[in-house]
C-alpha cells in the first residue's frame, strides 16, 4: 500500500486517490498542427525510474496533486498542489 | 532437435538408462561479431519470432538477446488464458489464426505446451453488458469464430460451484453467459522452452543475460548494430519485444510511444481436487479464475492502475479480486492464498498491440500486448518474423502499426478511449 502524504491531508492510503496520469504533458493551441495534438493524446515518456504525475485526492479534500514518485521502487519525492505548479 | 526428437521411443531408451543421458534442450553459445537480425527480448513473443524466421523464412544466422533468463518476463508470470473472442475485424483474424497455431503448436515443436481447450467463459451482470457482449458473440460467429450462449440456468450445470447471486448473495447477479469453447489454457514455460528449443536447434543463438543497452545508427539514421552487456553486436536489423519494457527500450532509439507501463498481478491458493475445468472470466467484477493442473486456484483482476516497473505489486487490488472472487465462487472462501507476483504490462493507448516498422531503418516493434499477449505468443511470433523477413507488415498485422494513431485509426476493442489504464 502506497502513503501519499497530501500537502491539506498528510499521509493518505492511495485508494483515496484516482490517478492522472504523467503530468508533464501539456495541451496544445488549438491551431496547433495535427501532430502536435497526436503526441498530447497518445505519446508518453513512460520513465523506469523518477516520473512526475498527477493524483487527485478523491475521497479527501479535492486536489490535484503533482507528485514525483519512482515506477521502479515507489518511493514518493515531493507532492504539490498542481494549481500552484503554474500548468 | 536439441537433444534429438522426443518421442516415445526417446521416452524409453532414456528410461531404461536411468535417465542419465537426456541432452540440454539448447545451446548457450558465445555471442558472434555479426547476425542478420536479432531479437531483443526471449519472453515468448521474442522466441517464436526467431523460431519462425528461421523455419519459414530462412534467417539462420539470427539471435535472441534477453536481459535475464527466458520466459522470466510476463511470459512467466501469467494466468495463460488463451482465446480469441474479439469484436473489431483486425484483432478477430490476428487472433483467430495465432488461436490456429496454439492447436498445433505442441505438435509443430515436438514439445507438449499443454494446451488445454477447455473453454473460456465470461459472465455477464448488467442489461448494458449483455447486449455488447451479444453483439460480440455475434460477430465472431460471422467471422467463423466459436461462440456459445448460455443461459443462467445452463452456466450453473456447465459450472456447478458458481454462485449466480439469486438469492440476493450478489451486488450484481448473473443475468448470462457466453463461451468460447476452443477457448482455454496453456503450460507457459513450456511455450517459452518449447519454441526456443525450437529455434536453436535450426541454429538460432539464444543469448541469456544479455541486455540490450543502446542502438548504433550510421548517418543515414539506419540501424547498424546494438550495444549489450555482453558486448557489440553488429547487424541490420532489430525486432524489439520486451513487453513492458518497450517504451524504455525503444527510447534508446529516442522513439516514444502510446504505451505506459503498469503492473498487473495474478494469485494462486493452496492446491485443492479438480473443481473447475474451465475458465470463467468477469468483466463486470473485474477478475478471472481457473483451476491448475496441480489443483491451485489462479486468479487475476485489473491493473494496479498507476506507471511501475516493479513487477510486485499492491495490496488493494488483492483484496477486490478477493472480494469479487469469493462472491461468485463461495466455495473458496477458506483457501489461503499461496503465492503472489506482478508483470508490467506494455499498456497501449487504444488497447491493440503494434507488430510494425518504426521511423528507424531496421528497427522492428512488436508491443503493446497490454493484459492480453499470451495468447498472441504464436500469432504475433509469426506475423513479426514476417514483418521483418520482408520488411512490410503481413495483411494479418497491417492494421497494428505504430503510426495509426496519429491517422485516426485506432482500434480501440472496448471503445474506451485514449487512456492506457482503462483497456
Ligand atoms: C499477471 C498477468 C496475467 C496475464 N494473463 C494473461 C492471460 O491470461 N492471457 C494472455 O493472453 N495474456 C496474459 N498476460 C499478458 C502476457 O503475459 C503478455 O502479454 C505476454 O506474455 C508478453 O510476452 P512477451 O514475450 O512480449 O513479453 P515477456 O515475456 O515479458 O518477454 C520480454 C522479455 O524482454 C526482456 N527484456 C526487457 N528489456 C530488455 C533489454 N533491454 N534487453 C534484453 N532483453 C530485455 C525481459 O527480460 C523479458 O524476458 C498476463 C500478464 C500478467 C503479468
Ligand atoms: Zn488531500
Amino acid at each position: 500500500m502506497m502513503l501519499i502524504p497530501c500537502p491539506h491531508c498528510g499521509p493518505r492510503p492511495e485508494t483515496e486517490f484516482v490517478y492522472g496520469g504523467d503530468a508533464n504533458v501539456k495541451r496544445p493551441d488549438p491551431a496547433a498542427p495535427d501532430a502536435e495534438w497526436t503526441d498530447y493524446i497518445y505519446f508518453r515518456d513512460n520513465p523506469k525510474g523518477a516520473h512526475r504525475e498527477l493524483w487527485l485526492h478523491a475521497a479527501g479534500c479535492h486536489s490535484w496533486l503533482t507528485v514525483e514518485r519512482d515506477t521502479v521502487t515507489h518511493a514518493i519525492g515531493s507532492v504539490s498542489y498542481t494549481k500552484d505548479s503554474g500548468e | 532437435m536439441g537433444g534429438g526428437r522426443y518421442s516415445f521411443l526417446s521416452l524409453a531408451k532414456n528410461a531404461l538408462s536411468g535417465h542419465k543421458n537426456w541432452q540440454p534442450a539448447i545451446r548457450h553459445p558465445e555471442p558472434k561479431a555479426r547476425y542478420d537480425a536479432v531479437i531483443i527480448g526471449g519472453g515468448g513473443h521474442g522466441l517464436a519470432t526467431a523460431y519462425y524466421l528461421a523455419k519459414l523464412h530462412g534467417m539462420k544466422n539470427i539471435a535472441v538477446l534477453e536481459r535475464g533468463w527466458i520466459g522470466g518476463g510476463n511470459t512467466g508470470r501469467n494466468t495463460t488464458i488463451v482465446r480469441s473472442n474479439y469484436l473489431l475485424e483486425p484483432n478477430a483474424h490476428f487472433y483467430e489464426h495465432s488461436l490456429k497455431l496454439w492447436e498445433g503448436l505442441s505438435a509443430d515443436l515436438n514439445f507438449n505446451v499443454m494446451f488445454s481447450q477447455r473453454s473460456v467463459i465470461n459472465t455477464c451482470h448488467t442489461p448494458g453488458e449483455v447486449e455488447a457482449t451479444m453483439r460480440r458473440y455475434n460477430a465472431m460467429r460471422l467471422n467463423g469464430i466459436d461462440a456459445e450462449f448460455l443461459s443462467a440456468d445452463e452456466l450453473k450445470r456447465r459450472v456447478p460451484d458458481i454462485n449466480l447471486g439469486r438469492d440476493g448473495s450478489m451486488r450484481w447477479p448473473i443475468m448470462c453467459a457466453v463461451s468460447q469453447p476452443r477457448g482455454g489454457v496453456a503450460r507457459h514455460d513450456a511455450v517459452a522452452w518449447g519454441y526456443a528449443r525450437g529455434a536453436d536447434s535450426l541454429g538460432v543463438d539464444i543469448l541469456q543475460n544479455c541486455e540490450v543497452t543502446g542502438f548504433k545508427r550510421g548517418s543515414d539514421g539506419a540501424l547498424q548494430g546494438v550495444e549489450t552487456s555482453r558486448g557489440y553486436i553488429e547487424t541490420p536489423k532489430a525486432g524489439v519485444a520486451v513487453a513492458g519494457h518497450s517504451g524504455h527500450v525503444m527510447a534508446m532509439a529516442d522513439i516514444r510511444l502510446p504505451i505506459e507501463s503498469h503492473l498487473l498481478q495474478a494469485f494462486v491458493s493452496e492446491p485443492v481436487k479438480p473443481f473447475l475445468d474451465v475458465v470463467v472470466s468477469t468483466g463486470a467484477l473485474h477478475f478471472y479464475i481457473s483451476q491448475t493442473d496441480k489443483g491451485e486456484v489462479l486468479l487475476g483482476g485489473g491493473l494496479d492502475g498507476y506507471n511501475s516497473y516493479s513487477q510486485r505489486g499492491t495490496i488493494p487490488n488483492i483484496e477486490e479480486v478477493t472480494e469479487a472472487a469469493v462472491e461468485m465462487f463461495p466455495n473458496i472462501s477458506r483457501l489461503k492464498w499461496m503465492r503472489q507476483w506482478a508483470g508490467v504490462m506494455d499498456m497501449t493507448m487504444d488497447g491493440s498491440p503494434i507488430i510494425g516498422k518504426t521511423p528507424v531503418q531496421g528497427l522492428y516493434l512488436d508491443g503493446g500486448w497490454c493484459y492480453g499477449g499470451f495468447k498472441a505468443t504464436p500469432g504475433s511470433g509469426w506475423c513479426f518474423a514476417h514483418t521483418i523477413a520482408h520488411d512490410e507488415p503481413h495483411e494479418l498485422n497491417a492494421a497494428f502499426t505504430l503510426d495509426r494513431f496519429g491517422r485516426s485509426a485506432v482500434i480501440d476493442e472496448k471503445g474506451a478511449g485514449p487512456y492506457a489504464k482503462a483497456h
